[in-house]
Parts: C-alpha cells; structure tokens; sequence
C-alpha cells in the first residue's frame, strides 16, 4: 500500500532551518530519516517545501481569481514537506510516521494514496 | 452532594473495581461486550443518579445491581443472543445475591478474563490491548495512542476479538497443569507488549512510551496473587520492576538521553529494585527457570553496579546465551551481542551482531552496530551506521544522542 507522509512544522522547526547554529542538526535528522526510508527499500518519493511565507494561494470564487499571499490553511503548524512510501499497512506507516524528525513537536498526517490515473 | 464528588466516587469504584465486575459478568454471558455495554451503563447512571441521591455505601454492589439490570433488559430485548439470555439471567441472580451484603463476596474472575485475552485464538497484536480494556476499563483511543494503531483501527480490533471470545465459545476457565505453563506465557508476553508498547531496547536503556508502565505492573502483581506458584510471572515482574527503577536516571537534567551504563546509580529506586530482587528470588525458589526469569536476571546483574561498582559482563553475556537458545529474537541477539562486546571486545560483538535477522528497520541493531565500528577505530562506517539509527529513532533526545556521537568522530 501506498502512503503518503505529510509533515506538518512548527514555526520553530522553519525557524532553525535558518538558524547556522541548530541548522546542521536539524538538517542532518531529515536526511538520516529519509535515508533510513530509502535503506528500508520503503521510499517512493517525497521532497521537502519552501516555508509557508514563500506560498501563494489562488482561488476562482464565482469565477473571479482570487490570489493571496501566504499558505492555504491558518494554523500554526504548517506542511514542511512529504515523504510517498510503500509499506504492507496502516500500522507499519505509522511506525515510520512517528521516527519522522516533525513528530515530536508538530504532526505528521498519513494518508493513502489513491491509485495512479490511468494514462491517456 | 457536589456533582464532582460523585463523579469522584464513580471513578474510584471503576478504577477499583471495573475488572473485577467485568469478569464476573462476562465469564458467565460469555458475551464480553455486552457485559461491557451493561456496566457503562451502570456506571452512566450512578453519574446521574449519585449527585442528587448521595454515593451508596457500596458503590461496587451498586453498579452490580445496575449491570445486572441492563443484562435482563438486553436479554429481553434480543439485543443478547438467545442462549445468552438464560446464562445472563443467571449471572445476574448470583451477582445480585452476592452482592446483598458483603460487596466482596462474588468471585474474583480476572484471571480467566485474562487467559481469554491471550487465548490462542486471539490475534497476538490484539492481546495486551484486550486486557487493557476489559481488565483496566481503558478506552481504545489511549491503548491506540499507546500501541501506535490508528483508533478506528484499534476500535475494531477490538470488537471483533470480542465477537471471536463469543461466537467461537471461548471458555472462561483456567488452563489445567499441563496447559498452563504455555498459556501463562502468551498471557505474560501480552502484559510485557503493554509495558513496552514503543520500547523495543533490549539493552533496558529508555522507555519512551511509559504511559501503559503503571498499568502492566498493576497487572503483573495480580497474576503473582492469583498464580502464586508461577515463576515466570514473578520474573516479569521483577524484570518491569528493575526496567522501571531505572526511569529517573534516564534523562539527564538537561533532558538528554543517557544510556544505561552511564546512569548514576544514586538516582535509581532502592525500593523498586528490592522488591524486584524478591520476586526474582521468590521465582528462582520454584526451581523452573524461563525466559521472563532469565531476562530479569539480566537486568537483576545491571542493578547489582549500585552495589559493586562495576557491571559482570560476563554473566550477563551467559545469561543472554541462555536466552538467546530459547527465544532468538533481534531483540534478545541484539542484546547478546552488545554483552559479548563487552566481555570479548568490540570485534566479537560486531560478529554476533550479524546473526541478527531483518534489520532493516530495527533502531537498536543500527545503534549497536555504530557504537562497535566506532571503537574499533572505523569511522566511516560508524557514522553511517549511526545516521541509520538516527533516521530510525522516534525520540529526538536519543537522535541527539547519536548525532553527538557520530559528531565526536570527527
């Protein structure tokens, strides 16, 4: 089954990403996480996100554009990125949520995938 | 009476007393849910009534009385099969005879409730969950949380081992002599899963999810009351008893992760550690030695560095060969290996590392494993062994932990 890993941020964890002191270490967890995924032949795909700042909304209301700056959802903790795995069930999907470095202080959302649209 | 108190009372009686009504109801109906359906109610009621009426004397005969009330009318309603109905009607004449005077005086049938629960026909992973609910009256969202299931998920796993308990007739009984040893196993296995659910260090370093911790020893307890001659209960008690008095000196006062060999001793519980080693001897007495006794040996020879100063290597890593041929689990051939480490030198330790099966996602193997490298001066292959324990820690004290040990590699 495939899942798809939605890692939701708090504002310090954006925060570090800028920070030269804590940078390193928060860095480095990401990249031994999706190493750990890739090693477990458990990865699809996944990337991580620009911080929330940097997105654009748009919306067709009736029609009319509507484009606005900043992200989608008002909520503290924020999409930092996504990991596509590939794992027999919802339990071991959870298992890998939760050694997702976003776990301790914001969430990870999981989710299964829909199957592939088929090709025109 | 102030609605609080009352909602105090009725907490105190089902915390008390939940799984000794449980059991006794089901173990008659067979019909673990709806005996499950009945004392809500019960319990729903006396939060309504006890506020204006005041806390009955006994509050236990109280939700009996009640339970019993809404066994008949499920029977009557056919929301309760049939042939049910008869038992039920039954059950619920002897709980309220019982129940008249002396509150104490019905059975005591957890026991049973607990051999069902780890009935070989129950799926092992809905075992410990099982008992959580019907022993302890806790709620499937918190054993879900516990046991890192999805909810709905849990939910449903647990009616249908309910369903199973009732349709495939499970008898609510005591395993005879000759059963009892194997199935006492599975029951105790179920309790230790309760323990460690999200503790899968052999080492005895850190339990990151301690919420089920009280719990389990709770139970743990009461099968060392109920089967006093059953030395492997007494073992896994002393075994969660020593993991659990190690729990203040687990955490440094910065909040980092400090591993077991480097634990002030000072900071562990005499207490716990005493009781532990009484029913580590009260086991031993019984002279029939098994894994949950041989793994809280292991942690009994951890505990003895309070003492003597120093850690016997080499009787623990005998210990974990003992353990090793009865159950060679990754986590017990994790742990044997770290001890021949320690005993033999890291090389020997790395080479015992590699009978360990499917490892891919196993943060204790990847721990190990770097830690060896690193002292056999093989840098490069420490710290990718290191980054892969990381990748696979959930808790962000040990990630630190091992990063500041890859780090020092330089």
């Amino acid at each position: 089954m495939q899942y798809i890993i939605l890692a939701y941020e708090d504002p310090t964890a954006f925060e570090t990403r800028t920070d030269p002191a804590r940078q390193p270490a928060y860095y480095a967890a990401w990249m031994a996480y999706a190493g750990a995924l890739r090693e477990a032949g458990v990865l699809e795909g996944g990337r991580g996100l620009q911080p929330p700042q940097s997105a654009t909304t748009v919306r067709l209301p009736n029609g009319k554009r509507q484009v606005q700056d900043g992200p989608f959802a008002d909520s503290k903790e924020q999409l930092g990125g996504f990991f596509i795995i590939d794992v027999p069930d919802l339990d071991t999907a959870l298992d890998w949520a939760a050694r997702c470095p976003a776990a301790a202080n914001g969430a990870i959302e999981v989710r299964p995938t829909m199957p592939p649209m088929p090709q025109a | 009476m102030p609605a609080e108190a009352a909602r105090a009372a009725a907490e105190t009686a089902a915390r008390a007393s939940y799984g000794r009504l449980l059991a006794f109801l089901a173990a008659r109906s067979r019909d673990v849910a709806g005996a499950e359906d009945a004392l809500s109610d019960a319990f729903r009621t006396a939060l309504e009534r006890w506020p204006e009426h005041g806390v009955p004397d006994r509050p236990e005969a109280w939700l009996l009385v009640a339970a019993r009330r809404n066994l008949i009318h499920s029977a009557r309603h056919g929301r309760v099969r049939a042939a049910a109905a008869e038992t039920l009607r039954l059950a619920a004449d002897e709980a309220a005879a019982g129940a008249g005077d002396d509150p104490t005086i019905f059975p005591d049938e957890r026991l049973k409730l607990l051999f069902i629960c780890a009935h070989p026909a129950i799926a092992e992973s809905v075992r410990a969950p099982l008992m959580l609910q019907t022993v302890l009256g806790l709620d499937a969202a918190r054993i879900a949380s516990a046991f890192l299931v999805a909810p709905a998920a849990m939910g449903q796993r647990l009616v249908r081992a309910k369903a199973k308990i009732r349709d495939a007739g499970i008898a609510f009984e005591v395993p005879g002599p000759e059963m009892l040893a194997g199935r006492l196993h599975a029951v105790l296995e179920a309790i230790y899963a309760a323990y460690g659910s999200g503790w899968d260090d052999p080492t005895g370093l850190d339990p990151r999810r301690h919420d089920l911790a009280g719990e389990a020893i709770w139970l743990a307890q009461l099968i060392v009351e109920l089967l006093p001659a059953e030395p492997e209960a007494k073992g896994l008690l002393a075994l969660m008893l020593h993991c659990e008095a190690r729990r203040p000196a687990r955490r440094g006062p910065d909040g980092a992760f400090v591993p077991l060999t480097e634990q002030e001793t000072g900071l562990w519980s005499r207490p716990m550690i005493e009781a532990a080693e009484r029913a580590l001897a009260g086991a031993a007495a019984l002279h029939r030695l098994g894994p949950f006794q041989l793994e809280a040996a292991i942690q009994s020879a951890h505990a003895q560095r309070a003492v003597t100063g120093r850690t016997d290597w080499a009787a623990i890593a005998d210990l974990y060969e003992g353990l090793a041929a009865i159950d060679p689990s990754a986590g017990v051939l994790v742990g044997r290996a770290v001890a021949i480490a320690e005993k033999g030198g890291p090389a020997a330790g790395l080479a015992a590392l590699d009978d360990v099966p499917s490892v891919a996602a196993y943060q204790p193997y990847w721990a190990v494993r770097a830690d060896l490298l690193r002292r056999l001066g093989r840098g490069a292959e420490a710290r990718a062994a290191y980054t892969r324990a990381i990748g696979l820690s959930e808790d962000p004290a040990v990630r630190d932990f091992l990063g500041r040990r890859s780090a020092a590699l330089g």
